[in-house]
């Protein structure tokens, strides 16, 4: 699960991380009283930024043409303006997709006078099962191609799991990034916060990019963390109350929680022949054969090991909500389940979808005799494969015509 | 000889009293596999029966192990407890300890595989299918299956197949049987981003097995086991390896169905693995459904 900057940042704050000022707003006379507050006690700059979980907000566009889902404002009013321009807006950016994403709350926050820019992470590094901190000089822009290009540039600081973050560690990330006297004592005590948040919260991972040194309105430097990214281990959040409390509906695919509430894994893809399969590593393969053969995937969906009836006729109903589907490839290696159950179910599933377009099935496994009878006799115009190869290559026939 | 297990290995099993851990216990025993004790604190001095088997239930592994001599086990138990569970079998001296349960947090295996080294057990998984040596009988019955792997499709044989998942584990598998090829040992290491035995910790023991001819290792994106396990295959391999990378078509950033199952900052992806592959001479099956048929072909 991911949260939003904001949300990131409260955790944060919470471990003695600084951040800048501000306040999460809903409504435009929520950011107008923020931004208020903000220059009320002398700051010269606020920024207004769209809380939405995909990156590359500052470039992105709104639908309706206004240009960058983060800006900056000398006033109050101006900050208001670009608050109400953002809200109930649909911010596309490169990481959304076309159908971009609604801006529901932005972050009103002072913009910090800025002298230096770092990156810093913590994430697993799961080459040895533990956690990794890596922190750069060359903050605020894209890693990856930092560390493509300039790989030296990246410091990676692992951490004994038993032990935690150790002091010294802070210390040696400090003098690596450069950082010298009370800032490298400020930015040691910043790592070790962020690590304990990482640790604590469950978290896959933190990045602050850009992690700064600002200059106060009291003219002394500081370690800010201006922007935070924080992802959670799902497998974990059973243990937290208050970061389920953050989960955001809103940024999720309505389908994949449709899916979800049937125990079903469904992820929508572009393609336009729809795959219903048991088991993660057979519909990631079921995908990658439709591939191979020519077409392309309209999803992935792992029913897991159970497929009932009601599963299957959810399958289906997700599957043909998506208007790009001309076929539905259903591969099951029922090991353990039996394939006349299965059968069954999806001959249920056809009826009550009254399903139209073409479905080849492909039935291997337990009882599959009987199996392949249930849909043999079933009066249904089905294609089925002998083997995986078999029935992909007929379900891509089927878009090709 | 197999690896890790054979027909003899004597199996506890972890939460055999839950709905999921009972199940999979009376299809081991059908199997013919020596169940000889089950644990499930509180339940100690009651009986799991099936078929004709009477297997005692403990209270803890560690009783269970003195009593039956059991070395080892198939973890059962619900996510929030399954690390404490792993633990205690490797408290318990158990050679072997195979942790079927999906969800677990990494946090907690992050603890567990640090608490766990310098020891002798061995983990396998967690989120895995688990370990099957097909038997000689009908069905190769009489073989030892922990975890949750259909037996019947397996044939005692010379094959090691080693993979992240169950269903494409059993793909391989029915691929092989199908075309009358047996298996010494199939080995499911799990989906999670953290575990216990890792592809190349498998294909070591597969190539000091005299009984193993030809491997089969299935990957899938995300991490770098596989690449490591390559590289090691390149130099010290002495046995025809062929494999399969699930998750080409898998868009970056997107979690696909297995925890570790994930594209992220360019790393993981199935071009760096299937090239890392070619580098080190493994034979690339072109779909899932030429696994066997490019193994065969290299033997």
């Amino acid at each position: 699960m991911n949260i939003h900057e904001y949300q990131a940042k409260q955790l944060l704050k919470q471990y003695g991380v600084a951040v800048p000022p501000g306040d999460a707003c809903k409504t435009v006379e929520e950011a107008q009283a923020a931004a208020a507050k903000i220059f009320a006690v002398g700051n010269k700059l606020a920024v207004v930024k769209s809380q939405i979980h995909a990156g590359g907000r500052g470039k992105g566009v709104f639908k309706d043409g206004f240009k960058g889902g983060v800006k900056l404002a000398k006033s109050a009013e101006e900050a208001t303006v670009h608050a109400k321009a953002m809200l109930g807006n649909t911010l596309v950016t490169k990481q959304t997709g076309p159908d971009g994403r609604v801006v529901s709350t932005v972050l009103v926050a002072a913009a910090e006078d800025i002298k230096k820019e770092f990156y810093l992470a913590v994430l697993l590094d799961r080459a040895n099962s533990r956690p990794l901190i890596m922190a750069s000089t060359e903050g605020g822009v894209d890693i990856e191609e930092v560390a493509e290009k300039t790989p030296e540039k990246i410091i990676k600081e692992h951490v004994d799991p038993a032990m935690g973050f150790q002091p010294w560690q802070g210390r040696k990330i400090a003098a690596a990034l450069g950082l010298k006297g009370d800032l490298a004592s400020q930015a040691a005590k910043l790592f070790a916060g962020v690590y304990k948040a990482w640790w604590e919260a469950d978290a896959s991972m933190v990045e602050i990019n850009p992690l700064c040194v600002c200059v106060g309105a009291d003219g002394k430097e500081k370690m800010v963390a201006v922007d935070a990214k924080i992802g959670l281990d799902d497998n974990a959040l059973y243990r937290h109350k208050d970061i389920q409390e953050m989960r955001d509906l809103a940024e999720e695919s309505p389908l994949e929680i449709e899916a979800s509430k049937f125990n079903l894994n469904y992820i929508k893809l572009d393609g336009s022949i729809a795959c219903l399969v048991n088991g993660a590593g057979l519909a990631m393969a079921t995908m990658d054969i439709i591939q191979h053969y020519g077409a392309s995937p309209a999803n992935f969906l792992d029913v897991g090991g159970g497929a009932s009836k009601d599963q299957v006729t959810a399958a289906f109903k997700i599957i043909l909500s998506d208007p790009a589907v001309k076929a539905i490839f259903v591969n099951i290696f029922g090991g353990i389940m039996d394939c006349n159950v299965i059968a069954t179910g999806i001959v249920a599933a056809v009826k009550e979808t009254g399903l139209t377009l073409p479905l080849v099935v492909r039935l291997e496994g337990n009882n599959v005799v009987a199996g392949k009878k249930t849909l043999a006799e079933s009066g249904l115009t089905l294609i089925t494969g002998d083997s995986m190869a078999d029935a992909a290559k007929k379900a891509v026939a089927t878009v090709a015509k | 000889m197999a690896i890790l297990v054979t027909p003899q290995t004597k199996l506890l099993v972890q939460g055999i009293t839950g709905e999921f851990g009972a199940r999979h216990t009376k299809l081991s025993l059908d199997y013919g596999t020596q169940v000889v004790a089950g644990v499930t604190p509180g339940k100690g001095g009651q009986f799991f029966e099936h078929g004709g088997h009477k297997v005692p239930i403990f209270d803890t592994v560690a009783d269970a192990v003195k009593q039956t001599g059991a070395t080892a086990s198939a973890v059962f138990v619900p996510p929030p407890f399954a690390a404490d569970a792993i633990l205690e079998g490797v408290d318990a001296g158990l050679d072997l300890v195979v942790a079927i349960t999906e969800g677990i947090p990494v946090r907690d295996m992050v603890r567990t595989k640090q608490a766990m080294a310098g020891s002798k057990t061995r983990l396998i998984g967690p989120n895995c299918p688990g370990i099957v040596t097909p038997g000689t009988g009908k069905d190769s019955h009489g073989g030892c299956r922990i975890g949750i792997a259909p037996g019947y499709i397996h044939k005692k044989g010379n094959i090691g197949v080693v993979s992240r998942s169950g269903t494409l584990t059993y793909e391989a598998v029915w691929q092989l049987t199908s075309r009358g090829v047996g298996q010494s040992t199939c080995v499911g290491i799990g989906g999670d981003p953290v575990n216990g035995t890792s592809h190349l910790d498998v294909i070591k023991l597969f190539n000091a097995d005299p009984e193993t001819t030809g491997i089969i290792m299935i990957g899938e994106i995300g991490g770098s086991a596989e690449e490591e396990a390559a590289e090691w295959i390149a130099q010290h391999c002495k046995k025809p390896v062929a494999g399969f990378i699930a998750g080409a078509t898998a868009p970056p950033g997107r979690r696909m169905g297995h925890a570790g199952a994930i594209v992220s900052g360019g790393k993981g992806t199935a071009e760096a693995k299937i090239a890392a592959f070619k580098a080190a001479g493994i034979g690339i099956a072109a779909t899932p459904s030429d696994m066997a048929d490019t193994l065969l072909k290299m033997m």
